[in-house]
């Protein structure tokens, strides 16, 4: 009899992708200014580290939060006793507020169908478990964010199948992708439950369209499935055409009290927005009382810790606190987002228009010695090991493109930013000269620096976006 | 109405629609009913106590002292600010390093220092719920099952099957030999699995034990570890009472200290689960701990973690904390000894109306016997009793029925979460209903029960109870005993 559960022996974990062995030769040789200017620059991590100073001057002039202090009264013993799964009232309250003025105050939510999770993380995994059973699949447009195969079907034993987006419309989704998705799930007897859409997307960094969005209810509708979608970088967006979200295109189509109203699902999280990824604060928004109350009683697995949800709730209950770090974040995303388009400019390099997210859709499909993911994997290698800089390749974001990158910009110093530039400058300059002949022997050891990496059961760091 | 109800369940899936969350069983009813009718000392002098809380509130003034003079402990604070990035952003799924030293130390000082636990080991959860149903995920395929001795912890109905579609197989354990687990009970509980095709994959104790309040003795801990190493089958220890030992620390032996003196045991079985949810009392802040002897696990588990990650600002509040060796060493004699005097109170009020607990020496509960005032022996009289009990006592104690138990007439009844005047007013309460009912057959009240349960109409989760098929003597508790 084998010993451990075939999930604890399998790798559908994902952590064998090429995503999170970045990560690890990061980690070995981590770029720090003084200890070690020469170490990897890590630009595969979607955090956002601009905006902590407004934080900490909240926090600096809220003395009652911070102290477990309410009205000057200790509130510690009220804290540490709560475990109610259906979170702190005010918390939920203040949440669903800052999600709507993040939204333009063009929606508003109702706390009592907002459910409090472990991070986006258990969030998207507690959907999955509530919509689907083992076997049953959800469509995703691709690129999509590695951790995705991890979180919605690990534990779950659901299957994810793709909805082809491609360069040619700037990765829209089309009805076409759509129907091939559906169909192609069809064709491998796989029941679709619903799709799953990143709003801004991860890794594209854009908004999606009114009419992308009218096609997916359409869509949904039609098919009389579920739309989930994962709003997580929703207060990222720093430029037009601005944020419209799933709700907002439901308020408008009358939708209310509609079938599909109640099949409509978002995801919320401050990992970005706040950047506090290390707080595990995640949300589920549903209209559909049914999949609020079992989403309620499985966040028994995933509380959000109490003494975050006060010190949230305290901080987002600010208006003014929340009105200016919504609009002084944006500013400070757009203009270190500008310093990496023309940083990336200065190397011949063009990335996907976008505006939003913590990072670029960057394009080097020029700098592929052939249009295949093995040479975006001897291309990613270069660029970790030589130019060491730690960007996400596409293929780990199951772009149906090979030579698409993945590039943080909100997770490091300016000054940092700047030297990954010029290094990836010299890099492209020095690659321009180089003897094409080279090219095939190279590569040949590079494959082998790829089967050694992938084959290779390491630990890795946790993943993140 | 109803077709629309079913096609809004036909949406979901069956985990999602069914009732594998357990929250029908009358456990949860109490707690329902205390909600609707709380007990307060001024503003609701008459209403329900609770009792059904395995909380331990005994010593936050010590905490408070603590957190008040460590302000840094906390990253909001002046003093503690500026470490606010470094925490914010740690998600980290191996966690802060300094807090697995502090917990593994933590959990050596509880067990006197007899065991050392490696910082390595130490994986995250959210909570011990979390940590059972990750435990659960990476031992158990969907159908197999771990043997679990009855009572045991409701929650385990849904924290080991709901979601991860693992069985769990009683192991009974009877009121006649003090609810020991034999080694006869076992192999019979496994015999049965293997007749009725059920692959066992572990066993699992909570020890000390959640609702007996008593920690195993070393032969019987030996006797298992030999039992779980010739079925090659896995251990599960929850140990998260071990610091509610009423001795103190020198007491409690923990499976780590079996396996340290046994060298024949496959530590590839072993695991631990644990949580600061009752020793410290801080079940808010969520930190679980899934503790394994077996890599695989330990890694498998770790990558789970991600699914229910402690809150890095509670880290490290937990890691300062934990490392003050002043403060921990004195808070876990004062805690110990403040749970023995309350412990001590209770079973005396109880024991000067006669009424009997079975000799408990850690927990925040007493398992408190009360067949003798059943009018039959069947678990349909309990649940009346009971009702009597939170209508008319008004008192939210939990039926053994709702812990499985194989004898009915045993009730869980909670004394770490009230202060000692509210405790006093319980045995009061306690005291006028054995006065009034010195018969040991209940007088019939039968429209009582019904009449008494429309404690507030107007609460909507009132008509849940009411139709809830718990209510009723077919209730799938009775039935499940089978």
């Amino acid at each position: 009899m084998k010993l451990l559960s075939r999930k604890a022996t399998c790798n559908s974990h994902g952590q064998g992708s090429s995503y999170f062995l970045g990560w690890q030769e990061y980690e070995k040789n981590p770029y720090d200014e003084v200890k070690n200017p020469k170490g990897i620059i890590q630009m595969g991590l979607a955090e956002n580290q601009l905006s902590f100073v407004l934080l900490e001057s909240w926090l600096a002039e809220n003395p009652d939060a911070a102290g477990f202090k309410r009205d000057g009264q200790s509130i510690f013993r009220e804290l540490a006793l709560f475990q109610d799964y259906h979170g702190l009232p005010a918390f939920k309250q203040a949440l669903v507020e800052f999600m709507s003025e993040v939204r333009g105050n063009k929606v508003t939510f109702d706390p009592s169908n907002l459910v409090l999770a472990a991070g986006a993380t258990s969030a998207n995994e507690t959907l999955m478990f509530c919509l689907a059973e083992p076997g049953e699949a959800f469509l995703l447009p691709t690129p999509y964010y590695p951790g995705f195969d991890r979180d919605l079907k690990w534990r779950t034993e659901v299957e994810i199948v793709p909805i082809q987006c491609t360069s040619s419309n700037s990765f829209q989704i089309t009805e076409t992708a759509l129907e091939d998705a559906y169909q192609l799930a069809q064709k491998r007897n796989l029941k679709v439950k619903g799709v799953l859409v990143t709003n801004p997307s991860n890794p594209l960094g854009t908004t999606m369209t009114r009419a992308e969005l009218k096609l997916l209810l359409n869509f949904i509708s039609v098919k009389n499935i579920h739309l989930i979608s994962d709003e997580i970088y929703s207060g990222t967006v720093f430029s037009s055409p601005g944020f419209i979200s799933i709700m907002e295109i439901l308020k408008e189509s009358n939708c209310e009290n509609t079938e599909v109203w109640n099949r409509v699902h978002i995801v919320y999280s401050l990992s970005k927005d706040l950047g506090l990824p290390g707080f595990r604060v995640g949300a589920i928004y549903s209209n559909d009382d049914m999949v609020v109350a079992a989403a309620t009683k499985m966040s028994s697995f995933g509380l959000v810790s109490s003494q975050t949800q006060y010190l949230l709730s305290a901080m987002l209950s600010d208006k003014q606190f929340t009105k200016n770090y919504i609009s002084e974040n944006q500013k400070r995303l757009k203009q270190r987002h500008k310093k990496l388009v023309s940083g990336l400019e200065k190397s011949g390099i063009s990335c996907l228009k976008s505006n939003a997210g913590l990072f670029c859709w960057v394009d080097m499909r020029h700098l592929l010695s052939s249009k295949t993911f093995e040479a975006e994997m001897e291309l990613w290698k270069k660029i970790v090991y030589d130019v060491k800089l730690n960007i996400s390749p596409g293929s780990s974001c199951h772009c149906s493109e090979p030579g698409w990158f993945r590039v943080c910009f909100a997770n490091m110093s300016e000054e940092t930013l700047k030297l990954s530039m010029q290094r990836l400058k010299a890099f492209v300059d020095s690659a321009a000269t180089t003897n094409q002949s080279n090219k095939i022997s190279r590569r040949k050891s590079l494959i082998k620096w790829v089967f050694r990496l992938s084959f290779d059961d390491r630990e890795t760091i946790h993943g993140d976006r | 109405m109803e077709s629309m109800l079913r096609k809004q369940k036909e949406m979901l899936s069956k985990i999602a629609s069914g009732n594998g969350h357990g929250e029908n069983s009358p456990y949860f009813d109490g707690w329902k009913a205390y909600e609707t009718d709380p007990y307060h000392p001024t503003k609701n002098p008459n209403g329900v106590i609770q009792m059904g809380l395995a909380e331990n509130q005994l010593c936050f003034d010590l905490v408070q002292q603590w957190l008040l003079n460590n302000p840094e402990a906390s990253i909001c604070t002046a003093e503690g600010v500026n470490d606010f990035r470094n925490i914010a952003i740690f998600q980290d799924y191996h966690g802060l390093p300094e807090f697995r030293n502090a917990v593994a130390k933590f959990m050596g000082k509880v067990r006197g220092n007899r065991v050392k636990y490696d910082p390595d080991r130490i994986v995250m959860s959210g909570g011990a719920t979390g940590a059972h149903e990750t435990v659960a995920f990476c031992l158990a395929d969907p159908g197999e099952a771990f043997l679990v001795p009855t009572p045991y912890y409701p929650g385990f109905d849904r924290d080991l099957r709901w979601r991860t579609g693992v069985q769990l197989v009683p192991v009974e354990c009877y009121s006649s030999n003090n609810f020991e687990i034999t080694r006869e009970a076992m192999e019979a509980a496994y015999q049965k699995a293997q007749e009725d095709n059920i692959t066992i994959k572990g066993l699992l104790l909570t020890n000390p034990s959640n609702p007996l309040g008593t920690y195993l003795h070393r032969e019987t801990l030996r006797s298992l570890v030999n039992f779980i190493n010739e079925k090659n089958i896995h251990l599960v220890c929850d140990e998260i009472y071990a610091a509610t030992v009423f001795s103190g620390q020198r007491d409690f032996i923990s499976i780590s200290e079996i396996i340290e003196e046994d060298t024949a045991c496959n530590r590839n079985l072993i695991h631990l689960v644990y949580s600061l949810s009752k020793d410290m009392g801080f079940p808010g802040f969520r930190v679980g701990i899934i503790y394994s002897y077996n890599d695989t696990v330990v890694s498998c588990a770790r990558r789970m973690s991600s699914f229910g990650l402690v809150s890095s600002q509670t880290q490290h509040l937990i890691a300062s904390m934990l490392s003050d060796d002043e403060f921990v060493d004195g808070f876990l004699m004062e805690s110990a000894k403040r749970l023995a005097k309350r412990h001590r109170a209770f079973t005396c009020g109880l024991s000067q109306v006669g009424i009997g607990c079975l000799k408990s020496n850690a927990g925040l509960f007493l398992w408190m016997d009360l067949h003798h005032l059943l009018k039959e022996q069947t678990y349909e009289a309990e649940m009346k009793l009971w009702k009597v009990i939170i209508d008319e006592v008004k008192l939210n104690v939990s039926p053994g029925s709702s812990f499985h138990c194989p004898n009915p007439g045993w009730f869980r009844v909670c004394f770490a979460n009230m202060d000692k005047e509210t405790m006093e007013v319980a045995l009061s309460r306690i005291r006028s209903f054995m006065r009034k009912n010195k018969e040991p057959k209940l007088p019939v009240k039968k429209l009582c029960w019904t009449k008494s349960l429309r404690l507030s109409t107007s609460f909507k989760r009132l008509d849940d109870i009411i139709s809830s098929p718990c209510m009723s003597p077919q209730s799938p508790l009775v039935r499940a005993r089978t």
